[in-house]
């Protein structure tokens, strides 16, 4: 049912060439921490303007003027733009997930007759600086009408609820079931049916560094570059092209230092329209830096959804249905994810476990406020959420330990590859390997998970409850069916690996790197890594859904081998000796044992005609499953309602580790945002829609106060079957199921079931009751 | 309206005329073109426009460029002995993977700095209490307590190329 | 997130300070640590036509015992404060207050006057210089007034200084002996606002009875209060739980603190209760020597 392949054997131990598995320091970092890095904020072009934009304070409204007059007579003012200056058919496609009507949804890159949440760009203004541009901001007059805001998706689905988007039938931007199995005669069959109703706050990515772009407009060439892009490069070209009515080759994008990604950062947004736009208008090379204020309001929301969830249960444990009624707040418009969310949560919500039957109704909802896009582990944070908060409360009805009733339910290890009978974009969701009760067994020694137990148990004094809580969850990795890479090494003996993937700060120049040196031979520190610029890699699918390590780390494996072999067969002809008794090195190519024969690079690329160059294309139509097991103690104060988490462990399986190191980063930094969304960040917005969580007072991102140590075991007993590396993307699993793993253990603490989050000291406080 | 300013950055005395209401961040960044300090919320949140004003870190968000007039600035640029060469910290966060996207880097090195000179063996706790002013969206923070627990280490052993470098 | 344009001037001694703000004291703001002032500016909430930036005048900043009272300039930074011996013997209330004040980088630079002049109900000193009847010495190019914390404290965000005056010291009284003091707050983040919190001060005479109690509440009201009913409660107490208790439950009694994404008002009360009652257990402990 899934192509399965081989795993390919490393040329070299890993240890002489730090390459796959082995924990190789990394190479981006000396230009970081030196503060010599180039990230878009300290790019700079001659002649450059800068633009500030305009957003919309009201969350519903009419525009009926708009007077730029004192703004342009403003000194060092170049221009203002408004909705009405830009061809008025343009609208942002969606990338991912489109479903049949969600295109009525789409969002103009600046608004012309009516804004639908606040932040939505109204105006730009093009000045000197960053400081005119702002003075002449408050200058430029709009006039609005207000209009009735709908802010709750429950409200939004109502018949007579305000329509948002003129021409649609109702509310919802897309609708559409999945399921397997006789969901009726399941909850018919059952001993214990619980019903219940679970959500998850608004919150979203929010990387330190916040969007940016410089656009320049080569009018004698026709041509257009933009830098700053991330994630997705090649992909936005496209869109850009297609939205100008231009051949991609005339548009460059640019990938500078990128601040973190987390899925919302490099999606095309409407600045991804109207920076370029303002460059070709102004024949001025424009930067926009986004501030902090345009930040939490325009980059994409995440994660808000509604559960009416139920399970049916056999007396003994054993899971017999599942049922869904899933709503996704999607904010004011479809942006490029689609129905990739909810879609998403949809179709990894029956997780590890074996379900005879499950029915999943989902709709997306627009509503006034910030439109929603993807947030490391998308849909999965949330459906972990739902699901493991879920069969807790059925452990605590049927009087079976929660660890106990997951493992009566986990799949065997003799099911895979296992059809999980849901779809996701097409898909059929094919588990393509996992043991699960394995890795159940080792975090639970691992963490000691009977010691967090005999804790729990322990008498305290005062206020204070103590709580274990765990979650088990399938993660998923390596979407967007190919990736790129070349290979090439010269007379220097340099290796230069030229990669479509994208890098957001994890690391990836270092482990495509590992890669190359493990199946080229030569030490990775001698490699480099260049990605990101569309002038420079023909192709590529980017950065996301962890897919680097997968496809882009495939690809390269094959560029990589093409290479050796090359290299190999001339060298082995110019020393007389057999390609497997030869070994590749610095200078050259040396015989294994007498290293005094040998033949230099130059010379070797001389017999080539020229440097050595290899391309690998990877595709694999499926993804890979890692899969993982949170743990986590807390100690609850009952008068304050605070939440000190003593503890916190993960437990991975992703396959194969690359860099062991890197891995245990990604899980740490992502156990961080989990962290986050479950007990501190919310974008919360009062009754006309003004967002009340507008600055870092208010959007509470995790100090190093709020993170304790994370535990972490990662293993590698499931390697990943769809590529020759064995690798699944690990990038995710980190975040996944925090938010389960914290509410359950809250929920062990107060003895009250935990139904939504974020797990804030005031509806701490709600839950145990009693205000004084 | 400008006003005419002096100030030493990195051992450098430099001069410019700026608008007063030009924050020091963006003077160090687009005047000096210091680029290694990093705005990343403006309002005195995130730490990642921490520099040192006369061996003491604040934000430069939350400062006038005219206020820095006769006062010693050090930013990132000047942590490291030279461009070859790694500050003990900056090795230390390189070797222990203290870093993912490197933008909040900058701002804790110098935050960090300021700590091992005064407090030259802190707790693990002494830590994380001074770097509770600096966002890190990446690592998880874990990762950057344990290199500057090892910096710590290695220049008691090593003796301390730190406590030279300026005093408060 | 730019600042409007404003004039600029930096004056060197209190009197060049004074006599400017005699003339433009209507359009100008007082520049201290500008930890509060420079986020509004940056985001247009605070447009000042003149900023008197008071960090070039010498002299204002001083940590003193003078007689009986404590001296401290105006422009001492929370730093200085927070490494101050002086206080952390005589004063500790006021060492452990410091501690809240947001992260490192902003105790660098904030300073007592800049947050007392800010009179934010949910910051630290405002507070704690409540609980401990502190005064203000305030100075314009008039002359010279010293105000109690009841008089100076006006509103949320909103002193009783005029235009053209400047606070230029805090005097706080020496505690008497047997005294012990405690400051708790509560806040979703370390180094965050508190969401509510107690100043508390509880002196006993030398048979263990309490002489005296001074509790002041964060972020219970628009300006820091006094709980009056719970003070007297304890006057007279030997401290003991029940009445650290119902002192507690009296502190709050009809407080009506405002309500925002991170505490509605019951939830604030129950904080409020909560600190209070913390508070006062340990400063009894200390006050009786535990």
């Amino acid at each position: 049912m899934i192509p399965l392949v081989e795993l390919v054997p490393d040329v070299e131990p890993p240890t002489e060439v730090m390459g796959i598995g082995t924990s190789a320091p990394r190479l981006e970092d000396r230009p970081l921490v030196q503060g010599r890095g180039c990230f878009v904020g300290d790019f700079k072009r001659p002649g450059m303007l800068h633009a500030a934009i305009i957003r919309s304070p009201y969350a519903h409204a009419r525009i009926t003027g708009i007077e730029v007059s004192a703004a342009m007579a403003l000194e060092g003012v170049h221009d203002v733009v408004v909705g009405a200056d830009l061809p008025s058919d343009t609208l942002i496609p969606m990338r991912q997930f489109r479903v049949p009507g969600a295109e009525l949804f789409l969002q103009s890159p600046m608004a012309r007759d009516v804004v639908r949440y606040s932040g939505e760009p109204v105006a730009v203004v093009i000045a000197d600086s960053r400081y005119i541009a702002e003075d002449a901001a408050e200058l430029v007059e709009i006039d609005f009408e207000e209009l009735p805001v709908v802010l709750d998706a429950e409200v939004a689905l109502a018949a007579d609820a305000p329509r948002l988007h003129q021409g649609t039938p109702s509310n919802v931007a897309g609708d559409m079931v999945i399921g397997h199995g006789d969901v009726d005669q399941a909850f018919a069959s059952a001993d214990l049916v619980l019903e219940e109703v679970l959500r998850i706050q608004r919150h979203a990515a929010v990387p330190l560094e916040t969007r940016g772009l410089v656009a320049e407009f080569d009018e004698a060439e026709g041509s257009l570059t933009v830098w700053g892009a991330a994630k997705i490069p090649h992909v936005n070209k496209g869109i850009l092209a297609r939205l100008l009515g231009w051949e991609e080759r005339r548009i460059r994008l640019v990938e500078l230092h990128v601040g973190g990604g987390f899925g919302a950062r490099g999606e095309f947004y409407p600045e991804d329209y109207l920076i370029p736009f303002c460059a070709m208008r102004c024949k001025r090379p424009i930067a926009w830096i986004e501030d902090r204020d345009e930040n939490l309001r325009a980059m994409n929301h995440s994660r808000e959804q509604i559960h009416h969830v139920s399970v049916a249960v056999r007396a003994d444990g054993k899971f017999l249905g599942l049922k869904d009624e899933l709503i996704c707040d999607t904010g004011g418009y479809i942006r490029t994810h689609g129905m990739t969310v909810p879609a998403m949560a949809a179709a990894m919500m029956p997780g590890p476990y074996e379900w005879p039957a499950y029915h999943c109704h989902v709709q997306s909802v627009v509503t006034n406020k910030t439109p929603a896009g993807t947030y490391r582990s998308p849909g999965r944070y949330e459906a972990n959420f739902v699901r493991e908060r879920l069969l807790d409360m059925v452990a605590h009805r049927l009087g079976i330990d929660p660890v106990e009733l997951r493992r009566r339910n986990l799949l065997a290890e003799d099911v895979f590859p296992y059809d999980a009978g849901t779809t996701y974009d097409g898909h059929d969701v094919i588990f393509d390997s996992g043991k699960y009760e394995l890795l159940l067994d080792k975090s639970i020694e691992c963490f000691d998970v009977d010691a967090m137990r005999r804790w729990r148990d322990e008498p305290v004094q005062g206020p204070l409850r103590r709580g274990v809580g765990m979650a088990f969850f399938v993660e998923k990795a390596g979407p967007a069916v190919k990736e790129y890479a070349r290979v090439e090494v010269g007379a220097t003996g340099e290796v230069v690996v030229f990669s479509g993937t994208a890098s957001v700060g994890q690391g990836v120049e270092t482990v495509l790197a590992q890669v190359c040196a493990s199946h080229l031979g030569i030490p990775y520190e001698r490699i480099s890594v260049k990605h990101g610029d569309t002038a420079v890699i023909p192709e590529g699918m980017g950065a996301f859904g962890s897919r680097a390590a997968m496809l882009g780390g495939a690809a390269v494996m094959l560029a990589a081998r093409d290479v050796r072999e090359h290299v190999l067969k001339l060298a082995s002809d110019e020393l007389e000796a057999a390609p497997e008794d030869l070994k590749l090195a610095a200078g050259g190519v040396v015989v294994r044992g007498s290293e005094s024969k040998r033949v230099a690079w130059s010379r070797l690329v001389e017999l080539n005609g020229g440097t050595f160059k290899e391309e690998g294309r990877y595709s694999c139509e499926f993804l890979g499953y890692p899969y993982g097991v949170h743990f986590a103690a807390v100690e609850v104060d009952t008068e304050t309602g605070g939440i000190e988490i003593k503890k916190y462990a993960v437990g991975y399986d992703v396959g194969r580790c690359i860099n062991p190191m890197l891995i245990r980063g990604q899980i740490t930094g992502g156990a961080a945002q989990g962290i986050g969304g479950a007990l501190y960040e919310e974008f919360a917005f009062d009754p006309n829609g003004q967002p009340l969580a507008a600055s870092f007072m208010d959007y509470l991102l995790p100090t190093v106060q709020e993170v304790p140590k994370i535990d972490i075991l990662v293993t590698e007993d499931a390697p990943c079957p769809l590529n020759p590396l064995g690798v699944k993307g690990a990038g995710e699993g980190g975040t996944a199921a925090v938010g389960a793993a914290l509410a359950n253990a809250v929920s062990d603490a107060l003895g009250v079931e935990v139904t939504a989050l974020p797990l804030s000291p005031e509806r701490i406080a709600q839950l145990i009751g009693g205000n004084q | 309206m400008t006003v005419d300013i002096s100030l030493e950055v990195n051992g450098s005395r430099v001069q410019g005329s700026v608008e007063p209401r030009l924050l020091l961040a963006d003077f160090l960044r687009d005047e000096l073109g210091l680029t290694g300090t990093h705005v990343g919320c403006e309002h005195g949140v995130c730490g990642a426009c921490t520099i040192q004003l006369d061996g003491e870190p604040v934000r430069s968000c939350l400062m006038f460029a005219v206020q820095a007039r006769g006062h010693r600035v050090e930013t990132v640029e000047g942590l490291a002995p030279s461009p070859e060469e790694l500050h003990p910290l900056q090795q230390a966060f390189h070797e222990h993977h203290a870093l993912q996207c490197g933008f909040c880097t900058p701002g804790i090195l110098m935050t960090m700095e300021a700590l091992l000179r005064v407090t030259p063996a802190p707790t693990p706790e002494q830590v994380r209490t001074a770097l509770s002013g600096n966002l890190c969206r990446c690592t998880g923070y874990q990762n950057i307590v344990t290199a500057v627990l090892e910096t710590a280490r290695r220049l008691e052993r090593d003796g301390s190329p730190v406590e030279q470098a300026s005093a408060p | 997130m730019k600042p409007a344009e404003f004039e600029y001037v930096a004056p060197a001694t209190v009197e060049e300070a004074l006599s400017y703000l005699g003339e433009h004291g209507d359009e100008s703001k007082l520049l201290a640590g500008g930890q509060s002032l420079v986020p509004m500016m940056n985001f247009r909430l605070a447009r000042p036509e003149r900023l008197v930036d008071l960090n070039g005048i010498a002299g204002l900043s001083y940590i003193e015992h003078r007689d009986s009272h404590l001296a401290i300039g105006a422009m001492t930074r929370h730093r200085a404060l927070e490494h101050s011996d002086l206080l952390a013997a005589g004063w500790p209330l006021i060492t452990e207050a410091v501690g809240w004040i947001g992260h490192q980088q902003i105790r660098n630079r904030g300073t007592i006057g800049g947050s007392v002049a800010h009179a934010d109900p949910a910051a630290e000193l405002p507070v704690t210089l409540t609980a401990l009847d502190a005064r203000f010495r305030v100075r314009s190019h008039r002359g010279e007034r010293t105000l109690a914390c009841a008089d100076f404290f006006a509103s949320s965000f909103m002193t009783t200084l005029e235009p053209d005056e400047m606070l230029v010291e805090v005097e706080v009284p020496a505690l008497p002996e047997r005294s012990g003091s405690s400051f708790m707050e509560f806040a979703r983040r370390h180094g965050d606002f508190g969401l509510g919190g107690a100043a508390v001060v509880l002196t006993t005479d030398g048979s263990g009875a309490c002489s005296q109690a001074r509790i002041a509440l964060l972020a219970a009201a628009p300006v820091p209060v006094r709980a009056g009913a719970a003070e007297d409660l304890l006057v007279g107490s030997s401290l003991d739980d029940a009445t650290l208790s119902a002192a507690a439950d009296a502190a709050v009694e009809g407080l009506s603190p405002s309500g925002d994404i991170h505490g509605g008002t019951a939830y604030r009360l129950r904080l409020l209760r909560t600190m209070t009652h913390r508070a006062l257990t340990t400063a009894a402990r200390r006050s009786l020597g535990e």
